[in-house]
């Protein structure tokens, strides 16, 4: 028996509800459906409630059937259910203009792209969300309702720039360093109290709960074990975990279903102690998304196995074949070198598709270095005979930022006053800094894609890249002053050869969902605005080749279609490519070399 | 970079805290210190004319720029150990005479 035999059914989220609801949790695992169900739920008791989402690839617009805007409306056909968008792009867009547009005509071009670019980073997209969203906190919008639910939180970073009231005030006071995320706040300072504010109705246990969200895979749980542990050492103590797509098979006889079973299971027993610690949750897999209120409204009252209308043929479901990745291996093969760069959202399967990648090409015959930064080593172990041609290295993120951190602080001036180091040191914390920490052991390997293959499953994002070209003077300054260093060389060469397509191939990994596939879409756009173009799109975990006779996973099969297609028909430049859903955790050299062909395995 | 230390940035630029360090020196002598980001103080570089000329003719590679005293004294880059020593220098020399 798995513990999961003692959480609750989600529904039970709604007994003695909070004022605030939070719902966080990583891309894909239905963040968006139990903050929507559980808001049609509050209104539908009579209470006036307000739904906020901040998913920039939400298809909420879908879900609630009407067209959001960043102001609250009242959803079609309910009595006491408004709703609202806050995409974040946007958000750090108008911040941007706001920032910039004073100064067109004043400054010229160059420097407003300079500006502009200064102003692109993942701290300024954060602070501007958490800007629009305070409103509805601590600000006078709040009190029109009875219930606040919002499909996200903000990460421990936020929340700690945002408490740092004392930073703030010696931050705009004595704005002599300057060195710091609160940088791109510079334009809010009036709404300093607000945001004091509003982390303290976030810590409020009696009027917040903060409920995360997660599937019953490994890294999913595992991230929402990261969040719960740094929520609760900011003293946000009411949080909740709800597992959301729990697999109950009904039919054992069905290999595909009982090895689903068993792979929840497996993942849910990894984090026992973890999931002893806080109310736990559950909500069934589904057949589809939720689309419409009726859906919504069954949501939250369908039982362990969900009735649902299936189609009458459970059979494979008909969608145009995808190449399988021993094609694409072929092709990659051609080139004879390079650099192949799995990139995608967390939790879409990079490492598993940069490691059967790597064993494809290396079974051909060529020369693979594998760089993982998955600190996961059964991966790649046992990969027997293959070991002459493919060589595995772990770029593990800690150690790189460990390492990143000590060499910045040590270059501090001694006599640092203690306010600018704690903000220095707050700076060292910020989701940059581990990206630009891996980014510089990226470099490194990159240049080795000159003799030979190299795999990688991480990559840095559009933004750094971007950063990257701004900062091409500074290594040009460096160079001038004859201290160029192989590290230095080896950033200053990874641009151009990222952007050579003849030395470098994206594959951008997705899975057949509609969260997935749209963040994959946006990363794609992120690349092109650094002038580089992804090679090749491959679908991960595909049911669709999978023959099951389960009837869920039949119409779960053909609810991917759509997704399936949309990548086809509107993302992908060239054919895209398709790995089948695995029975068995893919490791090991045979569990590798599964995933590269979409033949039907027994 | 969004900041100025170059944690932000792709590699860490060793320079940008011994100037800051500089500068609180300076500063400490009881010189007037100012320091201007072209991304969260714009107003000051749009309002600065020579500044603005240097921005049209050069482009932000231009900076950083230096001014001591309403003189620009370096620019496109930041100033070496020996430059940064003579500044906080000259910067005490202007304490100690302003104190007799």
């Amino acid at each position: 028996m798995h513990i999961l035999t003692e959480s609750l059914p989600v529904a039970q989220l709604l007994e003695q509800p909070m004022r605030y609801f939070f719902f966080t949790g990583k891309g894909g695992v239905g963040k968006t459906s139990l903050a929507s169900a559980t808001a049609l739920a509050l209104s539908e008791s009579g209470k006036r409630t307000l739904l906020v989402s901040t998913d920039p690839a939400s298809n909420l617009d879908e879900v609630l059937a009407m067209d959001l805007t960043s102001q609250p409306q009242v959803v079609p056909t309910t009595a006491n259910l408004f709703a609202l968008n806050i995409n974040p792009e946007a958000a750090a867009a108008a911040y941007r203009e706001k920032v910039v547009g004073p100064m067109r005509g004043l400054l010229p071009e160059s420097a407003l792209r300079e500006m502009e670019e200064q102003l692109s980073g993942a701290c300024t997209m954060e602070i501007a969300a958490f800007d629009e969203f305070t409103a509805f906190l601590s600000g006078d919008s709040a009190s029109a309702y009875d219930h606040i639910v919002f499909d996200t939180a903000p990460t421990g970073h936020t929340l700690r720039l945002m408490a740092l009231s004392q930073a703030w005030t010696q931050f705009f006071d004595a704005n002599q360093s300057g060195n710091s995320c609160l940088g791109p706040l510079a334009g809010l300072e009036k709404q300093r109290t607000l945001y004091a504010d509003a982390v303290e109705v976030l810590k409020d246990a009696s009027a917040t709960r903060v409920v995360l969200v997660s599937r019953a895979q490994k890294s999913a749980l595992k991230e929402a074990r990261r969040t719960w542990q740094e929520l609760k050492e900011l003293g946000i103590a009411n949080q909740s975990l709800a597992i959301n797509g729990w697999f109950t098979p009904t039919d054992s006889e069905d290999p595909v279903a009982r090895s689903w079973a068993d792979r929840q299971a497996q993942a849910v027993a990894a984090e026992s102690a973890f999931l002893h610690s806080l109310p736990l949750y559950r909500a069934p897999l589904l057949p589809m998304n939720l689309i419409g209120l009726a859906a919504l409204r069954a949501f939250y009252h369908s039982t362990e196995e969900p009735s649902v209308v299936l189609p009458t043929e459970a059979a494979t479901p008909t969608t145009a074949e995808l190449p399988d990745l021993n094609a694409l291996a072929d092709q990659l093969l051609e080139s004879g070198r390079g650099v192949i760069l799995a990139m995608g959202k967390g939790g879409v399967g990079k490492t598993t598709v940069a490691a059967a990648l790597g064993v494809a090409l290396a079974e051909r015959g060529a020369n693979v270095r594998l760089s993982t930064t998955d600190p996961a080593a059964h991966l790649t172990d046992s990969l027997g005979e293959l070991s002459q041609s493919l060589s595995v290295e772990r770029i593990d993120p800690k150690a790189e930022t460990q390492a990143y951190v000590e060499e910045v602080l040590s270059q501090q001036p001694a006599d640092m006053d203690s306010d600018s180091r704690a903000l220095l040191e707050e700076d060292l914390r910020s989701p940059c800094t581990e990206e630009i920490a891996v980014f510089r052991a990226f470099a490194r390997t990159v240049a080795q894609g000159e003799d030979g293959f190299v795999v990688l499953d991480t990559a840095p994002t559009g933004h750094t890249l971007l950063l990257l070209d701004a900062t091409q003077s500074y290594h040009r300054e460096l160079g001038r002053q004859s201290r160029t260093t192989q590290h230095s060389q080896a950033i200053e060469k990874l641009l151009p050869r990222l952007r050579d397509p003849d030395f470098t191939r994206i594959v951008l990994v997705t899975l057949p969902e509609a969260t997935p596939v749209h963040e994959a879409a946006s990363l794609q756009a992120d690349l092109r605005r650094a002038g580089i173009e992804p090679y090749a799109w491959i679908i991960n975990q595909m049911l669709a080749n999978v023959k099951t006779s389960n009837p869920l996973l039949a119409a779960r099969a053909q609810a991917e279609i759509r997704y399936v297609n949309e990548v086809v028909e509107s993302h992908a430049q060239k054919p895209a490519f398709g790995i089948p859903w695995s029975p068995v955790e893919p490791t090991g050299k045979a569990g590798l070399q599964r995933l590269s062909s979409t033949k039907q395995q027994s | 970079m969004c900041c100025s230390t170059g944690v932000c940035g792709p590699e860490v630029d060793p320079i940008l805290p011994r100037v800051s360090g500089m500068l609180s020196q300076i500063a400490g002598h009881g010189v007037k210190v100012e320091r201007y980001n072209l991304a969260q103080q714009p107003l000051a570089f749009a309002q600065n004319r020579e500044v603005r000329a240097l921005l049209e003719a050069e482009g932000p590679d231009v900076l950083p720029l230096f001014y001591v005293d309403g003189q620009l004294v370096l620019k496109g880059r930041y100033p070496d150990m020996d430059e940064r020593s003579a500044w906080v220098k000259q910067a005490r020399e202007h304490a100690d005479a302003s104190a007799s």
